[in-house]
């Protein structure tokens, strides 16, 4: 049904966002603790980074209906 | 204390009531007074109020009862006066009816002789009573008392004609006969008419009419009969008597002459004396004849006068019978009568006569008997021994008586000789009175003789005249009954001519009403016939076409029993189709309907109608079904919430932030949830909220058509989220209609073939 669509859109969303968040979290922790002398900035880094690809991906695919797709023709003259 | 307040209150009271008793008592008064002088003056008024009512009534009364116009003026205008009036009056004076007037004695018509017209005193005047039918009847007319003069013959005339007119009018009364006439020796002077009973006013009819006259005829004949038999009889008693008597004084005056005679040969005495007494003798017979026969005659005479006055008395009532046929009669017996007077009073007469000369005889007889006498007394006187009977003495006288009687006898003769001579001297004075007694006595018997002359002349004249009239009478009758019997036979005539005209109109008429009748008659039969071939055809091409209606009827009821079944198959089929979408569980959604439809389907194969229905439900609902209203009901809130959220996302705005503003607007807007919708939508309506309001209000009132409706006007994200919801709408709603068209078809299919009870 259309009207679950965003339903399901927010909660795709809301587990991309968890994952990415997880996962910049977990990454800007390795990434910290690894490279970084355990400073705080990759892991917020890393969060911010998890949960703005998150947030692009919920717009997008929130989006997706409204994104004209277009097709390459070559067109040639004969 | 407390008789204190009571008093106090008394105080108060009786204050309040002295304070108000001087108003009061004078109010009372005045009150009272003003009562009183109300009472009275109202008493008054009262009084003369009724005083004038009572007046104007009485007086209104009074004038009514003098002038009954002003009455019945009253009566006319003002209601249930009449019965006021009819109370204290008594009923009104009945209106004046003029005063008809009284009609004349109707005298009847009388068909008589002229005489009798100009007899009678006054003829009926048939003509003023032309209205009512004069009673043409015979018997005893009217006639007025006083003894009018007779009419002229002019007037007599007018009359006849008046009656013959009257006749001819009243053809159906028999005329009668003519009975009732007066006797013609009668004139209109002499006699009184007696005033007969007053005729009947209405006509008697023709039968009582003619029996009457019968009746009277016949009593008239039986009068006359009786009459003439009377007559006869008296005349011929008084006939006989008189003849008697005529006879009687014939044999008088033949006695008186024999005895005259006797006595004059008595006086004679020149016969011898021997004879004498036989002649005396037959003398004295003579005489006794003379005087029985004078006796009988007398008898006969009284007799005969008797039976004269007795024929007369008859004939008077004979007369008085009025009886015209016996005129003739009495005329006759008149005549009779007359001539039997006169004969008897000729003969009376001679007889008178004779007895005049057989006085002078008889007294020439007594002188010479006186003178005898005296002679015989001389005689005896001179010669005293001489007896009376000297006759028989002549031989025995002597000469001294012879002598003397000689001398005696001379003397005698000297006296009568000196008597003769004085006389012849007297003579003339003699002779002159004698003629003068003569003269006197001739006088007088000349005057009787005249009288009875003239008596009898007049009777004579009279009976002349009475037969004279009785000619004229009867030849004016004669010519009257041929004037009538002319008239009769024009009246006869013009009757015929005018009875055969009438005959021929009405014959020509009769033959008209009969043809026209006919012509009628005929038509009308052929109408009737042409009606009944009509009818008959009507009738059999009615029946006809009754039959063929029937038949007809039967198939189409046949086609329609069919028809019927199959309605009802189609209608059960649909309630079938119907059936299964009340299978719409909650959120499932029905059965497909296919096999409902292909049910439909085989039902109604020849139906293009319900099978183009048919098809024309969507493939969805067939293979899977539609959702029940609920549901979509339930998910429509659902859709509502949801809408809600995203109406502010569309292509432009898509981010998340604007879902994120868009939440926020959909919390923070307090809008109603249900909103009338209108009628036409405006574009401030195309909000969001606004459609899913009017949406909400359609929705919830089961309006799922203008709900899809309005949600169909989403746009944007919330059009991408109703998309469903709408699909699933339109395809409820497709189904729905199309089974309500069907079941709708159905439905009319079954109306149309089912029949009424």
């Amino acid at each position: 049904m259309s009207e679950k669509e965003l339903g399901q859109k927010w909660d795709r969303c809301l587990a991309d966002c968890a994952v990415k968040f997880g996962t910049g979290l977990g990454l800007g922790i390795v990434f910290s603790v690894v490279f970084f002398k355990r400073r705080t900035w990759p892991i917020v880094f890393g969060t911010g980074l998890g949960l703005g690809m998150a947030y692009s991906n919920c717009q997008n695919d929130l989006r997706s209906r409204y994104v004209l797709h277009s097709k390459y023709f070559s067109f040639e003259q004969k | 204390m407390l008789r204190v307040c009571w008093k106090g209150a008394h105080a108060a009271a009786r204050q309040c009531v002295c304070g108000k008793v001087k108003a009061h008592p004078l109010q009372h008064c005045r009150r009272y007074t003003t009562a009183g002088d109300s009472g009275s003056s109202a008493g008054k008024i009262v009084a003369a109020s009724l005083l004038t009512v009572g007046g104007g009534l009485s007086g209104t009364i009074l004038y009514a009862k003098w002038d009954p116009k002003f009455r019945a003026n009253i009566e006319k205008s003002v209601p249930y006066s009449d019965q006021l009036f009819e109370m204290a009056l008594g009923p009104p004076p009945p209106p004046l009816v003029p005063l008809q007037k009284k009609p004349g004695k109707i005298e009847p018509l009388q068909i008589s002789s002229l005489s009798e017209a100009s007899k009678e005193s006054k003829q009926p005047k048939a003509k003023a009573k032309k209205s009512d039918p004069a009673p043409v009847e015979a018997p005893p007319a009217v006639e007025e008392a006083p003894a009018p003069t007779p009419q002229t013959l002019e007037e007599a005339s007018a009359e006849a004609a008046h009656i013959i007119s009257a006749i001819g009018e009243v053809p159906s009364v028999p005329a009668p006969g003519t009975s009732d006439e007066s006797p013609p020796g009668h004139t209109a002077a002499g006699e009184e008419r007696k005033d007969h009973h007053e005729p009947a006013l209405k006509e008697r009819p023709a039968e009582e009419v003619s029996a009457r006259l019968a009746q009277q005829d016949k009593a008239e004949q039986d009068a006359l009969a009786a009459l003439t038999a009377g007559l006869e009889e008296s005349l011929g008693s008084s006939a006989k008597t008189t003849l008697q008597a005529i006879g009687a004084q014939e044999a008088v005056l033949t006695a008186i002459a024999t005895h005259a005679n006797k006595l004059r040969e008595a006086m004679d005495s020149q016969t011898p004396p021997d004879e004498k007494s036989t002649q005396w003798k037959a003398l004295n017979e003579a005489l006794s004849d003379r005087t029985r026969a004078m006796e009988e005659a007398e008898e006969a005479l009284l007799k005969a006068k008797g039976e004269l006055e007795i024929l007369r008395g008859v004939i008077n009532s004979a007369k008085q019978s009025k009886i015209d046929s016996a005129r003739p009669q009495i005329l006759a017996a008149e005549e009779n009568l007359h001539s039997m007077i006169v004969d008897l009073d000729k003969v009376v007469t001679k007889v008178q006569t004779a007895q005049t000369e057989a006085k002078i005889v008889s007294q020439y007889s007594e002188l010479v008997n006186e003178a005898k006498a005296q002679f015989q007394q001389e005689l005896a006187n001179i010669t005293p021994e001489i007896q009376a009977n000297w006759k028989g003495l002549s031989g025995k006288l002597s000469a001294d008586d012879l002598n003397s009687l000689i001398a005696h006898a001379h003397r005698r003769i000297d006296q009568l000789n000196r008597e003769l001579a004085e006389q012849r001297v007297r003579e003339q004075i003699h002779i002159e009175a004698a003629l003068e007694q003569q003269k006197l006595e001739d006088q007088k018997a000349l005057e009787r003789a005249v009288t009875s002359a003239l008596e009898h002349r007049r009777e004579d004249m009279r009976l002349e005249q009475e037969k004279k009239v009785q000619e004229v009478r009867e030849v004016m009758e004669a010519e009257m009954r041929t004037q009538l019997r002319r008239q009769a036979a024009a009246h006869t005539d013009h009757l015929r001519d005018v009875l055969k005209v009438q005959e021929q109109e009405l014959r020509e008429e009769a033959q008209e009403i009969l043809n026209s009748k006919m012509m009628e008659q005929e038509t009308h039969y052929r109408r009737l016939t042409q009606e009944q071939l009509d009818t008959f055809t009507l009738d059999m091409n009615a029946a006809y076409a009754r039959l063929k209606g029937i038949e007809e009827a039967i198939d189409s009821h046949v086609i329609a029993e069919e028809e019927a079944r199959k309605a009802h198959q189609l209608w059960l089929s649909v309630e079938a189709l119907n059936y299964t979408l009340k299978s719409a569980g909650a959120d499932s959604p029905t059965e497909p309907l296919e096999g409902a439809v292909g049910v439909i389907k085989e039902n109604c194969a020849e139906n293009e109608f319900a099978q183009a229905l048919a098809s024309a439900l969507p493939e969805e609902s067939l293979s899977r079904g539609i959702y029940g209203e609920a549901s979509l009901r339930a998910r429509f809130y659902d859709i509502r919430r949801l809408a809600r959220r995203v109406a502010l996302i569309d292509e432009t705005r898509n981010s998340l932030y604007q879902y994120f503003l868009s939440y926020l607007q959909s919390i923070l807007l307090f809008e109603r949830e249900q909103v009338v919708p209108p009628a036409k939508l405006a574009s401030e309506d195309l909000d969001t909220f606004r459609l899913l309001a009017y949406a909400t209000y359609s929705i919830e009132r089961g309006d799922l058509e203008l709900a899809a409706k309005f949600v169909n006007q989403l746009r944007g994200e919330s059009q991408r989220v109703a998309q469903d919801w709408l699909k699933e709408a339109r395809l409820t709603l497709e189904t729905k209609q199309v089974i309500s068209l069907l079941s709708a078809y159905a439905n009319a299919v079954g109306l149309g073939t089912t029949q009424a009870p």
